[in-house]
């Protein structure tokens, strides 16, 4: 499974509350009111125990999360 | 002048922009004192009309009750008016003390500390009792002073789904390395009147080594065979970690609130919480009011079992009706519209046939879930509630909702 596919699965069963909401790579999560920023820290917690890496609180913005594509992209950023 | 034309269009572009999206809010003139039947100046300027109020917090109908009234009086005359200082500094009296000693037994907990509103306990208690070692984990919905109090506070904070226990579960597996766990909710929930799954709650605290965390505000007084509250409700009464609560609803709805819990929790909040450092605490006349409001309570339940009657009598006339209501069996009714623009008109027509009772929307509601949030008293009789329930069925009629569902709702009026 590719990381945008497990991150993807990982935002619609932490965040949706309603099974039929589709969402997409490029579904806006923050901007959106999908994920508030309160709830942010455990996506930012799963991606970090995830993948092993560390994301600075600097560049865990809202704007980095904002798409699945730019979470793959700021993870990809820390992978060694 | 520093008030200058540029910022003064600043502010006027703001709430320009506020009346445009139809969310302005504007106060309504109570000529009366509070209770089922009020007198009301609306909008500024009109004719006094006199409506059945079903939109008060006043869940017992204690704000206007004589033996509290005297009460306040006495205080009066005995303490004073005011304080004149914080609570450390010259700021405490034996009433003061009184009242919490008198709160830690109705609400079970070890030690209760006073502040000047549950929005200040709040505010304060997080910040006063974690670090940035330790994690908050709050439920979705619960109310917006908590979500204050945490912002402020420099542990983590986290959240689960509403009352959706296997995500908590979840969230406190993800979090086990924290120093300190918090897990935060509402008693009752005040949008949708909905009761926290307290002893699922307290189970898994104990499990993951969590403190528990209560905001009691809308249950306090009346949930639970004793009023005790949701803790009691559930079957877990004493073992709450830290219990938030208002004086400014059902416990006689003047003001002031607290923090009751583990005695070291309160302490830690009677040496660090802010509020409470920084403010006077709650005036003396209502210190006076609040414990003989207690003295009620523990006294007797005809109160919390009036209020349950008629919450069940009017639960059941709405769905008759055919109204779509939000499930629950609190004194909290939520009538179901899903859109805006018809809660406003419908709270508009009800007003016009002597019921006063309040739209809800988007953003104090989720976009698409518009409703009339009722609340039902123990001051109501059963004709104030006969009344609105013909002014209801009138105005259901109207716009033609009545036994529609809430597919058929929105299909009609739309999100």
């Amino acid at each position: 499974m590719e990381m945008k596919d497990i991150i993807l699965e990982y935002v619609i069963e932490e965040y949706l509350e309603d099974e039929d909401e589709v969402l997409t790579f490029d579904s806006p999560l923050i901007s959106g009111g999908i994920v508030d920023s309160f709830s942010m820290v455990s996506l930012k917690r799963f991606l970090e125990n995830k993948y092993k890496i560390s994301i600075p609180d600097d560049k865990a913005t809202p704007e980095a999360f904002d798409t699945v594509d730019k979470i793959v992209a700021l993870v990809k950023e820390y992978i060694n | 002048m520093a008030y200058s034309d540029k910022v003064r269009n600043t502010y006027e572009g703001t709430l320009q922009g506020i009346k445009d999206k139809g969310v302005f809010k504007q106060e309504r003139f109570i000529h009366s004192s509070q209770d089922a039947e009020i007198e009301v100046e609306y909008p500024a300027g009109a004719p006094l009309q006199k409506v059945i109020n079903i939109c008060a917090n006043n869940y017992l109908g204690l704000s206007s009750h004589p033996d509290v009234i005297k009460a306040a009086h006495e205080g009066l005359d005995s303490r004073g008016y005011g304080m004149s200082s914080v609570r450390f500094i010259c700021g405490t009296q034996d009433i003061h003390r009184e009242l919490e000693k008198k709160v830690t037994e109705f609400l079970g907990t070890e030690d209760t500390i006073l502040f000047p509103s549950c929005m200040d306990a709040n505010a304060g208690v997080f910040e006063a009792i974690l670090t940035d070692e330790d994690v908050m984990i709050s439920d979705r919905l619960v109310h917006a002073s908590i979500i204050d109090g945490m912002r402020l506070c420099a542990a983590m904070h986290d959240t689960f789904k509403h009352s959706n226990m296997k995500h908590l579960e979840k969230k406190l597996q993800l979090h086990a390395d924290k120093r300190l766990k918090v897990v935060i909710t509402d008693g009752v929930f005040s949008m949708d009147g909905d009761t926290a799954k307290l002893d699922e709650m307290v189970a898994l605290c104990e499990k993951y080594d969590a403190m528990l965390f209560v905001d009691e505000s809308h249950s306090s007084g009346f949930i639970g065979k004793t009023g005790r509250g949701t803790h009691e409700h559930c079957g877990v009464f004493g073992k709450i970690d830290i219990i938030t609560t208002t004086f400014g609803k059902a416990v006689g709805g003047a003001s002031g609130g607290c923090v009751s819990g583990r005695k070291e929790l309160v302490e830690m909040c009677r040496q660090k919480a802010r509020p409470y450092l920084f403010s006077n605490t709650i005036a003396p006349v209502v210190v006076a009011g609040v414990n003989k409001v207690l003295d009620v309570l523990m006294g007797s339940t005809e109160r919390r079992d009036k209020l349950e009657k008629n919450t069940e009598f009017w639960r059941k006339g709405l769905l008759d009706l055919g109204f779509v209501l939000q499930k629950g069996d609190t004194p909290i009714v939520p009538v179901m519209l899903f859109n805006a623009k018809l809660a406003q008109d419908f709270s508009r027509d009800l007003y016009d046939e002597g019921i006063y009772a309040i739209g809800f929307f988007f953003p104090v509601v989720p976009n698409g879930a518009a409703r009339i949030r009722t609340q039902i008293s123990a001051a109501h009789e059963m004709h104030h509630l006969e009344k609105a329930l013909v002014a209801f069925k009138k105005v259901g009629e109207k716009y033609g909702i009545l036994g529609l569902t809430k597919q058929e709702i929105i299909e009609k009026y739309g999100l």
